[in-house]
């Protein structure tokens, strides 16, 4: 059994998806069972004997155990007709040989999510596979059910089969595995025994242990109320509590980060801000104003600039030009606006200025935005949410995807936005950045805020450890 | 300039497409291809027939404008038929029964039409908002309604009388002050040109404009680019398609007017149904664009009236049929691969360029 461990972002469900043939690498070879062999898709894969069960489940709701299993592969003669009883014996046996229990005829949408995970792994083994590749197996589970899935790997271990999982929970793997490969920054920093190393080695080993470069100087931090959040609670379509009695206070000249895994309600804590969840429980107030009920086109206008996650969806048209992209959500403001219509000189004078102010690499302002690199594009975003006087900036992973000298542009402009009094909620995976900039730093776990910590003393260990759960104090 | 070339590549490749497959089938059914496209266009190219075919394409144009008003957000509005004719039939029905003096009683008649086809799109708007169904299943259900209701209240104690001297029956005509008079423009033609066109015109003018200089046309847009981002920049979802759908029935309630104001003056078990569907055809022919729809429905009215000579010739007129659609299917895949060949272009270049750029600033450094 052999873990992979690394950051948000590290390259680890990429690696994995390159050895199921979702991929294809650019250089390097793969080799099975001494073979080396070239994986064109998922399909090559499993006829190799390679299997994958993704984070999240691709099962059909609507199909009992039995149809999922076989779903793609099911044991039909000549005339189509599908050998149900067959396929219920193998997947008995298989049940049985593996102890991975499941009704074959229950449907999946009446069936836990533990079990669900049993499905997909029983999918595997249908199709004949002696490699499973988990990505993040325990992140949906709760911890009884983590025992369960890990009996079961031991069980499949001890019949020969072969697991690789993908981890951020530094204590189950040195629990588990038998081998640890550390990924940070798309290559392998080194393979450990568990009985090596100790969950903080492997946490410094994940992070790097270079030191912080966004470093932030002096303190700028008014006791001006700029944005506060009080008791905010939100569920998701599934009626999972994912943001849980969340409260926060940033005032003009504090950026405040938030540090967590993804996936422990960061995404849902800025969409709340912003207006586009509504939470059941909760408030929101800009500069002492409850803003809890404004749409999100009201809350811009009032001085909130937000730079998306996912600029590609959620912050940019990327057929739409450069200009265009400039009105995006400034629909209303000077100088985009004037009135009900649209101020095409206002805006593209203005673009104009972003370009040149922000150094947005382009050769002109009517090129559409996919046509820029991921720096460029992030530059011309920042622009534009610094322009029309924000008073608070929502910075989430600011510099995900964009190059290095793009990444030193941005901090610069997080700088100087806490300077002008801004107050910023910076979200971020990359912990330097988050220590180097933050003057207050919140650790988010499973929607909660679990630790507080001062980035003035804080390692990047110290906020790992925090973050998976691992134990050990902020500060 | 390679926008230019851009811009005219891909319907040209398409209608030469079609041309293609029409005269292979022309062929196969042993006609000779270039004499039945002669007997077409010397038909076409008469008096009557031009004055036809931009009648034809006046309210073609108002058809696929209603129609591209929703699909500009990615909303289907199916229904633009069963708005239309609802909307034809009560704006004939008050039309023929209020007496007002000429611009006013024409103004009524067209309010009255686009107030009933908002109201019919509306229901599919609150549909969606409220219960989440899809437009367009309930849009292609209510024109079935419309049908219904229209066949209801077109009988002789409720909106219809009989027309004197046929079986017919229709709403009570609307009389001279109510009508739109035509433009006696085509010498040697037995009609004039609809009056209506002026009104294609002001919606062809207004959509553009609305479309490229108001801030409801960028949110409109936006919408149709990304909904995700539209979402994140502030704009309300169910607001954009409330609106959208109530704008795109309004519009829909103009199809009916060139007709009923310009020729029938009555809405009779005569008036010209299916429009709507023509309209979703041009839609994707011109692209949503308030120009490329003016070819899209001048084309399509062109072949619509050219046709009717190829029964003479003993060619079945269905091949016309074959050509718009063979048309409208290659127009959808030809600019799709041209927006694809566009915007790897695009990314070609700008790379060039600041390469070239950064290369001269090294030199000059």
């Amino acid at each position: 059994m052999h873990a992979i461990v690394g950051e948000n972002g590290a390259g680890k469900s990429t690696l994995m998806k390159t050895l199921y043939g979702m991929h294809k690498p650019d250089e390097g070879t793969i080799e099975i069972d001494g073979q080396v062999v070239t994986l064109r898709s998922p399909s090559d894969a499993i006829g190799r004997g390679v299997g994958m069960v993704h984070q999240h489940f691709q099962l059909a709701d609507n199909f009992t155990v039995l149809e999922n299993v076989i779903l793609g592969d099911e044991p039909a003669g000549r005339s189509g007709v599908i050998r149900l009883g067959e396929a219920r014996d193998r997947i008995q046996e298989i049940g049985a040989a593996y102890r991975l229990s499941v009704d074959p005829d229950a449907l999946v949408e009446d069936i836990g999510v533990g079990d669900r995970q049993r499905v997909e792994i029983i999918k595997v083994l249908y199709r004949g596979c002696k490699t499973l590749i988990l990505d993040e197996p325990t992140a949906v589970l709760v911890p009884q059910e983590v025992e369960q899935l890990f009996s079961a790997l031991a069980e499949l271990k001890s019949q020969g089969l072969t697991v690789i999982f993908i981890s951020h929970k530094l204590d189950e793997v040195l629990s588990v595995a038998d081998e640890i490969t550390v990924i940070r920054g798309g290559t392998t920093v080194t393979t450990v025994l568990p009985s090596e190393v100790t969950a903080r080695q492997l946490a410094e080993l994940m992070v790097g242990s270079e030191l912080p470069s966004p470093e932030t100087r002096e303190s700028t931090v008014t006791d001006r109320t700029l944005l506060e959040v009080q008791g905010v609670s939100l569920d998701n379509d599934a009626g999972r509590v994912v943001l849980d009695d969340i409260s926060l206070t940033i005032h003009a000249g504090e950026v405040l980060g938030i540090a967590g895994v993804e996936g422990n309600g960061q995404a849902e804590l800025v969409e709340t801000v912003m207006g586009l969840q509504k939470p059941y429980a909760g408030s929101v107030h800009l500069g002492g104003e409850e803003i809890t009920s404004w749409s999100t086109r009201s809350r811009r206008e009032a001085g909130i600039g937000y730079i998306p996650e996912d600029r590609s969806r959620h912050g940019l048209l990327l057929e739409g030009t450069l200009w265009e992209n400039r009105i995006l959500g400034h629909q209303t403001e000077k100088p985009n606006a004037k009135g009900l219509l649209i101020d095409r000189k206002g805006a593209r004078a203005d673009t104009e200025r972003i370009v040149a102010e922000y150094d947005v690499r382009t050769p002109g302002i009517d090129v559409i935005a996919s046509a820029l690199s991921g720096g460029n594009q992030q530059k011309l975003i920042v622009g534009r949410e610094m322009s029309g006087n924000p008073r608070v900036l929502i910075a989430a992973h600011p510099t995900r995807g964009v190059d290095v000298g793009a990444q030193a542009q941005i901090w610069d402009e997080i700088r100087k936005a806490r300077a002008l009094g801004l107050a910023v909620l910076l979200i971020s995976a990359d912990l330097d950045e988050l220590i180097g900039l933050s003057d207050t730093i919140k650790v988010l776990l499973r929607g909660r805020f679990v630790a507080d910590a001062d980035p003035r003393t804080v390692t990047p260990e110290q906020l790992g450890s925090a973050m998976t759960g691992a134990g050990g104090e902020g500060s | 300039m390679r926008k230019f070339v851009l811009a005219l590549a891909a319907p040209l490749l398409a209608l030469g497409f079609a041309l293609l497959v029409t005269t292979v089938i022309l062929v196969l059914s042993g006609h000779p291809p270039l004499e039945v496209y002669r007997q077409m266009w010397d038909y076409g190219t008469q008096p009557d027939s031009l004055v036809l075919t931009v009648n034809l394409s006046t309210t073609y144009y108002l058809a696929a404008v209603a129609v591209a008003v929703g699909f500009k957000m990615n909303l289907f509005n199916i229904g633009v038929d069963g708005q239309y004719r609802l909307a034809a039939l009560f704006a004939a029905f008050v039309g023929g029964h209020v007496a007002l003096p000429p611009m006013l009683h024409v103004g009524v008649i067209i309010l009255v039409a686009m107030i009933v086809g908002a109201i019919w799109a509306g229901v599919a708007a609150v549909l969606k908002n409220r219960r989440g169904v899809s437009e367009v299943i309930s849009t292609i259900m209510l024109n079935y309604v419309a049908t219904g209701i229209i066949a209801f209240l077109l009988a002789p104690d409720k909106f219809a009388e009989l027309i004197e001297g046929s079986n017919n029956i229709g709403t009570k005509p609307i009389p001279p002050s109510g009508q739109i008079p035509g433009f006696d423009v085509v010498s040697g033609a037995s009609s004039p040109i609809y009056g209506s066109i002026v009104l294609a015109a002001v919606v062809g003018i207004g959509f553009w404009w609305m479309l490229n200089r108001t801030r409801f046309g960028f949110d409109l847009r936006a919408s149709g680019l990304s909904p995700t981002a539209a979402t994140a920049s502030g704009i309300d979802a169910k607001r954009m398609v409330l609106y959208v759908m109530l704008l795109s029935g309004a519009l829909a309630g103009l199809i009916g007017i060139p007709q009923l104001l310009g020729a029938s003056y009555t809405y009779n078990l005569d008036f010209p149904a299916g429009l709507g569907f023509t309209g979703i055809a041009i839609a994707l022919l011109g692209r949503n664009s308030p120009i490329g729809i003016i070819f899209g429905s001048l084309l399509w009215a062109f072949l619509d009236v050219s046709r009717q000579i190829l029964d003479l010739g003993g060619v079945s007129k269905e091949i016309v049929t074959i050509m718009q659609g063979v048309a409208v299917l290659s127009v959808v895949i030809a600019y799709e691969l041209v927006r694809r060949y566009r915007i790897t272009a695009q990314q070609r270049d700008v790379g060039r360029q600041l390469a070239a750029e950064a290369e001269l600033a090294e030199a000059t450094a």
